[in-house]
């Protein structure tokens, strides 16, 4: 009797484990039988490379979706990291015990708020100061540059704490013969630590930009969800980034509720492209993860 | 490792410690005289770099007060027992009148059926990944390859953006030309589970994982077959991470708007009860993004978001006090 109670629950058990696959094989199958209309009536070609988005209309140019999803990972990466690595090497390096069991929560919880709660404090707190710090015709504060500040604080939890088990793992005895060597401890950390600990930190950042291009609801709080190409707003080409865009998340949670036909294909269409490009971008950062761990 | 040169793939830990040594110290100092670089300027030059160190570690936990104060102390203007008890008025583009009782209600019922439909697959899934998937290693067969494919996939689900499964629920579930259960409790539900599906595999697989070997010898060798085991032995060691992923789930589910927005529907009428499936309704999340996006009533939003902001803390709080209590009851035995 025990044993045949074993042998069912063995297959209960192993129908369980097989539901996650059967969810991803799912997701796969709906997403990609809704966009098929989309890819086969216009073309990859032509979704990927054109720049007028209109569903009503028949033209499904994403290119300035993607521009926008890019732009604001850029922009995010670009003032996050090196905080979420000065935060990283903090804790895993300096900080004395007693800060450290404040900082690392204190990370924990920021990855912990929900996105709508940052796309609102980015509306009420940041969109006004973008605005009103730079004076460019055309800059509604609803931008890229608010967008990448929201995002930059929204990855900056999964960065700090990859990196800073990554740091962490390198071995004691790195350490120990560079310090036995002279070095210094920044010496040691700069020179040794963190080319050490080098795969692991890239990954961190790649997953970073992995959470970034996935964000939807706090970026179309902040970002203006203007389908068209996002460009500078006058001669100075910094001013990019005053410039409103949409991302391709946005792109589907802004329509997909009064889509109908054509038009939900080709969100779906936006959610392919959009599950695609980060699937390589995690896949490459679970490579390096692998690599680094086989050394 | 190493930029160009080839390096061999067999190098091992002491090699590889002695090349990154040799790589990277001397050469730097080679090109400028060793008296130059005293002690004390390297000493200077670390204060600087320390003193950064210090600024980052300083600007997370700034950064986490400003946002958490912000909403925290704008939210409390209108948060009072009146607003917690009164629904929210009016339709969706006049919900800036009333409170957010129905949102509370409704997210409750969310997070229910979330954890019932995923903590059991979850755990079920973890307890088949550790206890028998191990026997199966090295051999070869359909079932073998099943496994490594499950580890794929749920992987794959942990990388999955929140707005892609909200997709595959919007087709599945919601769109009248698959189940046709439009916006729905049931909907968001069973979406919902997809999303933290992942998160409960992975936190019960590493409790599981950690629950020494000898228990389970020990168990075996009294006679229990594999399922008592695992039922018995290892399960109530490994609780204290399950219970950890699962309320981190629930976390998750409270935060999550993009998955409910198309999936949940929106209105400010919540189910009539937890098993009124087919009813849509408003998570607190999805509020805050109405009032916000909607109505434009940041006041209300403040005040939804500091409902919800002091929720996910008291959670987070939660998780450690039960996490560590759990650990050293079992400690103790």
């Amino acid at each position: 009797m025990r044993k045949m109670v074993d042998a069912g629950v063995r297959y209960v058990l192993f129908l369980s484990a097989l539901a996650s696959v059967f969810i991803v094989f799912l997701i796969l199958l709906f997403t990609l039988r809704e966009a098929l209309p989309a890819f086969r009536e216009i073309g990859l070609v032509p979704i990927l490379t054109g720049t007028v988005w209109r569903p009503q209309q028949d033209q499904l140019g994403i290119l300035s979706m993607v521009a926008g999803s890019i732009l604001v990972t850029l922009g995010s990466v670009l003032l996050g990291v090196p905080l979420a690595m000065g935060g990283a090497i903090f804790l895993a390096e300096v900080a004395p015990p007693v800060v450290r069991e404040v900082v690392r929560p204190a990370v924990e919880l920021l990855a912990g708020i929900p996105s709508v709660v940052y796309g609102l404090f980015g509306m009420v707190v940041l969109v006004p100061a973008v605005r009103n710090t730079f004076s460019v015709p055309g800059n509604s504060g609803f931008n890229l540059l608010s967008a990448s500040i929201v995002l930059a604080v929204m990855v900056l939890p999964t960065i700090t704490n990859i990196a800073e088990d990554a740091i962490r793992a390198v071995p004691r005895d790195y350490k120990e013969g560079s310090l036995a060597l002279g070095a210094t401890r920044w010496q040691t950390i700069v020179r040794v630590t963190l080319p050490a600990a080098r795969s692991g930190i890239i990954a961190a950042i790649i997953l970073g930009v992995g959470r970034a291009l996935g964000e939807t609801m706090a970026m179309i709080m902040v970002i203006g969800n203007s389908i068209r190409m996002p460009g500078p707003l006058d001669s100075n080409p910094l001013t990019l980034f005053l410039s409103q865009a949409r991302t391709l998340t946005g792109n589907i949670a802004v329509e997909i509720k009064y889509a109908t036909g054509f038009h939900e294909d080709a969100l779906f269409a936006t959610g392919v492209v959009l599950f695609v490009l980060i699937m390589v971008v995690n896949g490459s950062a679970r490579l390096l993860i692998q690599r680094g761990g086989r050394k | 490792m190493s930029d160009g040169a080839a390096g061999p793939k067999t190098m091992t830990r002491e090699d590889a410690t002695f090349a990154t040594l040799v790589r990277l110290a001397p050469s730097r100092e080679d090109a400028r005289p060793r008296r130059k670089v005293g002690l004390a300027r390297r000493q200077l030059v670390q204060k600087a770099a320390f003193g950064l160190l210090w600024l980052s570690g300083i600007a997370a936990v700034a950064i986490l007060l400003s946002v958490v104060g912000y909403v925290v102390v704008q939210g409390a203007k209108v948060l009072n027992w009146e607003f917690l008890t009164t629904p929210p008025a009016g339709g969706l583009s006049a919900s800036d009148v009333g409170g957010m009782s129905t949102t509370i209600v409704s997210t409750v019922y969310l997070v229910f059926w979330t954890i019932v439909i995923a903590g059991p697959l979850g755990v079920m899934a973890a307890i088949y990944l550790v206890e028998y998937a191990e026997e199966m290693e090295g051999r070869t067969g359909l079932i073998p390859v099943l496994v490594s494919v499950v580890r794929f996939g749920v992987e794959i689900l942990a990388g999955v953006p929140s707005i892609i499964f909200g997709l595959f629920g919007y087709a599945l579930f919601v769109s009248a030309t698959a189940l046709g259960w439009s916006f729905s409790l049931r909907s968001a539900a069973v979406t919902g589970a997809c999303l933290v599906l992942p998160v409960i595999i992975r936190a019960s697989e590493e409790a599981i994982k950690a629950v020494p070997r000898s228990y389970r010898e020990a168990s075996l060798a009294l006679g229990a077959t594999k399922w008592q085991t695992a039922w018995k032995v290892v399960l109530p060691a490994a609780a204290p991470g399950i219970i950890t992923g699962i309320v981190l789930s629930v976390g998750r589910v409270i935060s999550e708007t993009a998955v409910f927005f198309v999936t949940f529907g929106g209105t400010v009428r919540a189910p009539d009860s937890v098993f009124d499936l087919t009813s849509p309704g408003r998570s607190m999340a999805l509020h805050v993004y109405y009032l916000a996006m909607e109505t434009r009533a940041f006041d209300k939003a403040m005040g939804t978001g500091a409902v919800l902001i002091l929720t996910i803390i008291l959670i987070n709080l939660l998780m450690n006090v039960v996490s560590r209590r759990l650990a050293s009851k079992l400690k103790g035995r």
